[in-house]
């Protein structure tokens, strides 16, 4: 679902720009078409204008420019009140003055459903965050954990197509976020509902969505499935913001074949795939996960270039061995090696060489 | 219905690892709050054996001291300037010394008089009356009493002020008698030969702290003394308390024995002339009293009895005793009845007799548009009520203020809690500005628009909305009161509101219409119930506030926009009647408490929020 026309796309925002002093863009040109059913996670900076963008299509905040269209329709002239979005706020909003089960019902009190039919949605949507005994507390009679699991109810409650999440976990513990990471994306997956999930958390991104649009800047700067994202990402901004990264400058010295030839600042060379340079004499940012950097120079190809690195730190981190090198200058090269019972423990001092296989090693803009 | 009907089911079975379950279990457990350590047996020990409590009491010991010393400027400043005045007040409603001080002999003596016979009091009361008005009239205090008693009965200051006028020549038959039987009679040194002596001194003792109580003097305790101790030590003493100014002499015990009524008379005269002449009885003949009294003592006495006499200047009492045998007793209520007929009547007499108790429900009484009659309390006569009137203007202005402070005051509370800083700030100045300028001038300028002539009736006679001749009356009514005090009291209610607007973050009214509720609804529903607490902070400052406002319904207010206070505060500048001032203050009080505890009981305490 990589690609999706506009045309047939659930939501869709059109070169949609924001201003709120008139002197700023927020939001610049942005882009974005989702089908039905599809979880999107924004991920990006503070700042970068996720937040604006979700209050747009949610209708409290107008589009400067561009148009946003739900289910084909263009929303920019219809009050949020009658968009029908379900909605999770950072601070859950949950309403301080009515109990659990109020807040549930106020979506539907306002439908004039019948209180029968009320009750009976209201008690569903307890038993699906398995809060079905605290209809009658207050929200700050609750923990956060729980407030969370409420306010993911009380959007949920009138069966909206849509659900707007801004950062819902950002207030929650470690242990607690990854337990709701995974319930979040069960019930929606189990629902069906179309997800608009915004973090700056790049884990939280990976783990739950379908996919992942990385916004800086007011723009999305690519937009694509998680292990793509991670794997091949398109700029420099995108491999350092998604993951650990180490990165090398230096410049084309020539492109042959699918790879480029890296001449880095301090005169060595190195093999890359070229993603977003094209001539000899561009400046480069060349990015490495410190997982795909080969300390066992059996196993890298024939020919490739290698480079030397001295040992500055190693680190025992259970699973895995975080080790800190010294390579073409830099001090923070890192690489990860798996704990397993052949590997090698390397030792401060230990000088070494380290390569990886071109196709792990990419040329970025600098 | 159709999505979460179809997966209600599925839920529950749906898996769940099994840190979910766990993490739900802690999260329930969490929320159940109750701990297991309580249900232990015994007291907790400390580490060294110790109740737990008892060893954190002693921790927090020295802690609570400092705190306490910390505040205790804070606490005797408010204990000395705000409790001490409303005790001050709440005594002063119901005291009542003024007539038991003033006329002493006069309360006693109409103790066992039944003013509800018709008949007038006997022949004592009189007698009793004239000794204790002579020595109010020397010490000017009589117009004082009359004064008080004015306020229960008109009439009675007159009464007071022309018989204490006519007081010095009743029974001067009598004292010129005795002067023209002897001419020692007017020497003081003669007095002072046949009175001084010892073991009188209880009856000198007993003058003193009467005038005292009379003249109302200062006594100083034993922190004055203390204090005057202090001073005395720079050099600066203290002037002598009237309880230790040295009269200059000392009564016979045998004299006051055998002339108790001339005794106390002379003791009386004795303690005046040093405590307010600063002289002693040396320096002056007696008063007419004194003589009056001899003039009694010796009639009561029998001839065989006065030959028993053997004390100084027996003699002279012999002769004068057969001499004042040719004229006839002073008749006391003649006299009075000669100085004003009034004294004939029981009416005075009652009053005296009502009022002579030390407390009084009196004032109260007034306060509520009452009075005592014979057959106990009772509603004045319609055209004579004006405090229950006042009360209900005072209460129903008030809440009128509070309201129009809400309508006003919520709107820009809102706009200040949401406007940009920059334009909120500016909006802020313009709420405070009223705070930076006199309440006076506020005031006036109220007044300078709405009077007839003003600028809101040139304005509307210039629209043409009221005709030249038909200018609307703003001021001098209540209209003027509400208006002027609406715009001056309204920064009490916006600053609350404010406060609390500001923690009411943006996002519930988002959350209420992303639910599909419409702009109105969320704020019936979301928004205006959280600023019910700021609404109950501004309604209480608000009301107490103006309930007891003074200076602007007395120049805007004009006879039918003012209040209770204005009535406290002439009562205390301008009648002096202290005493229903401080009824109306004390009733003022209690209201403001009866609705501040009906407000805990209906809204809650909890509820009001002055800020965060
Ligand atoms: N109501 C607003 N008025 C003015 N500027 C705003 C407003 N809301 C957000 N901004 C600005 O817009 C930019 C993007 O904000 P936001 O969308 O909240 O970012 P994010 O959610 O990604 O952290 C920020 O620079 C922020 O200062
Ligand atoms: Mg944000």
């Amino acid at each position: 679902m990589a690609e999706t026309d506009t045309q047939e796309a659930f939501v869709a925002f059109e070169r949609v720009q924001k201003s709120y002093d008139g002197e700023t863009l927020v939001v610049k040109d942005l882009n974005l078409a989702m089908p039905r059913g599809e979880f999107l996670t924004m991920l990006g900076p503070s700042g970068s204008g996720k937040t604006t963008c979700l209050m747009m299509l949610a209708g409290f905040e107008t589009a400067t420019h561009g148009e946003i269209k739900l289910g084909g329709q263009p929303i920019n002239n219809i009050p949020p009140h009658k968009r029908g979005i379900g909605m999770v706020f950072q601070n859950y909003a949950l309403f301080p003055h009515m109990t659990v089960a109020e807040n549930l019902a106020f979506p539907l009190e306002v439908r004039s459903l019948p209180k029968s039919e009320r009750e009976e949605k209201i008690r569903r949507a307890l038993d699906m965050v398995q809060m079905g005994e605290f209809g009658g507390r207050r929200p700050a009679q609750l923990s956060g954990g729980q407030q969370q699991r409420i306010a993911l109810a009380r959007a949920l409650v009138f069966e909206p197509e849509l659900v707007l999440m801004d950062e819902p976990l950002g207030a929650l513990d470690k242990q607690l976020r990854e337990h709701m990471q995974f319930e979040i994306t069960n019930l929606a997956h189990q629902l069906g509902i179309t997800v608009v999930y915004v973090t700056h958390d790049q884990t939280e991104a990976l783990t739950m969505s379908d996919r992942v649009a990385v916004f800086d800047d007011g723009r999305i700067q690519q937009l694509a499935a998680p292990d793509v994202l991670y794997e091949t990402p398109e700029n420099s901004f995108v491999a350092q913001f998604i993951g650990e990264n180490n990165t090398l400058l230096g410049t084309v010295k020539e492109i042959r074949n699918e790879y480029a030839v890296v001449e880095l600042d301090d005169g060595e060379l190195i093999d890359c795939k070229p993603v977003n340079v094209s001539q000899p004499g561009e400046r480069t940012l060349v990015s490495i996960r410190p997982e795909r950097v080969e300390i066992n120079a059996e196993r890298l190809q024939e020919g490739a270039h290698t480079l030397k690195a001295e040992v500055l730190e190693f680190i025992y981190m259970g699973d895995i061995f975080r080790t800190r090198l010294r390579v073409a200058g830099k001090d923070d090269f890192i690489i990860k090696t798996r704990n397993a019972p052949d590997q090698r423990r390397l030792r401060p001092g230990e000088k070494i060489e380290i390569g990886w296989l071109p196709d792990d090693c990419r040329a970025l803009d600098a | 219905m159709s999505r979460l009907s179809s997966s209600g089911p599925q839920t529950a079975d749906a898996p769940t690892p099994e840190d979910a379950f766990h993490e739900t279990a802690t999260l329930d457990d969490r929320a159940r709050g109750p701990q297991r350590g309580t249900e232990a047996d015994g007291p907790m020990l400390a580490a060294d054996g110790t109740p737990l409590k008892k060893s954190l009491a002693r921790a927090l010991r020295a802690q609570k001291l400092r705190a306490l010393a910390l505040i205790a400027p804070l606490l005797i400043f408010v204990l000395v300037t705000f409790i001490a005045p409303i005790a001050d007040m709440l005594f002063r409603s119901v005291e009542n010394q003024i007539v038991r001080d003033t006329l002493p002999r006069t309360s006693a003596a109409l103790a066992t008089w039944d003013a509800e016979s018709g008949d007038l009091p006997p022949d004592s009361a009189f007698e009793a009356l004239y000794s204790d008005l002579f020595l109010a009239a020397e010490a000017r205090r009589h117009t004082r009493l009359g004064q008080r008693l004015n306020y229960e009965n008109t009439g009675m200051s007159s009464l007071f002020r022309g018989t204490g006028r006519d007081v010095d020549d009743f029974g001067e038959a009598n004292v010129e008698m005795l002067e023209d039987l002897d001419d020692r009679w007017e020497e003081a040194e003669f007095w002072i030969s046949m009175t001084s002596g010892t073991g009188g001194a209880a009856v000198l003792d007993a003058a003193r702290e009467r005038f005292i109580r009379l003249d109302d003097l200062s006594t100083r305790g034993p922190l004055g003394d203390a204090w005057c101790g202090v001073k005395g030590v720079f050099g600066a003493p203290c002037a002598v308390s009237a309880e230790d100014v040295d009269l200059g002499f000392t009564l016979s015990g045998d004299f006051a024995e055998t002339f108790p009524r001339t005794a106390e008379a002379y003791a009386e005269f004795a303690v005046f002339m040093a405590i307010e002449e600063e002289e002693t009885v040396a320096d002056d003949e007696p008063w007419e009293a004194v003589y009056v009294a001899l003039d009694r003592d010796l009639r009561a006495l029998s001839p065989e009895e006065l030959a028993a006499y053997d004390g100084p200047e027996a003699e002279a009492l012999r002769a004068a005793q057969a001499a004042l045998a040719d004229v006839p007793p002073v008749d006391f209520r003649a006299a009075f009845v000669a100085s004003d007929e009034d004294w004939g009547t029981v009416e005075p007499w009652r009053t005296i007799r009502t009022y002579a108790p030390p407390y009084t429900t009196g004032y109260f009484l007034n306060a509520v548009d009452m009075q005592k009659t014979p057959d106990g309390p009772a509603l004045r006569d319609e055209d004579e009520r004006i405090y229950g009137l006042l009360f209900q203007r005072t209460l129903f202005m008030s809440l009128m203020i509070t309201f129009s402070c809400i309508l006003l005051g919520y709107p820009v509370a809102w706009l200040l809690a949401n406007l940009p800083m920059r334009t909120a700030n500016l909006l802020m100045i313009l709420v405070l500005l009223p705070f930076w300028t006199s309440l006076l001038v506020r005031t006036s300028a109220w007044k300078v628009m709405l009077q007839q002539q003003g600028v809101i009736n040139d304005v509307l006679v210039w629209l043409g909305l009221v005709a030249d001749d038909g200018r609307l009356i703003m001021i001098n009514n209540q209209f003027g009161t509400i208006v002027a005090m609406t715009h001056i009291l309204l920064p009490f209610m916006i600053l609350p509101l404010y406060s609390v607007m500001q923690t009411i973050p943006p996002s519930y009214m988002r959350a209420a219409k992303s639910l599909g509720a419409t702009p109105l609804t969320a704020f019936r529903r979301v928004y205006f119930p959280q600023t019910v607490p700021g609404i109950g902070a501004g309604s209480i400052l608000v009301f107490i506030l103006a309930i007891g406002y003074y200076i602007t319904p007395e120049i805007v207010g004009g006879t039918t926009g003012t209040f209770i206070s204005n009535r406290i505060a002439y009562h205390i500048s301008s009648s002096l009647n202290w005493g229903l001032a401080a009824a109306l203050g004390s009733i003022l009080l209690v209201v403001v408490l009866v609705l501040y505890w009906a407000y805990d009981k209906i809204v809650g305490i909890d509820n009001v929020k002055l800020g965060g």
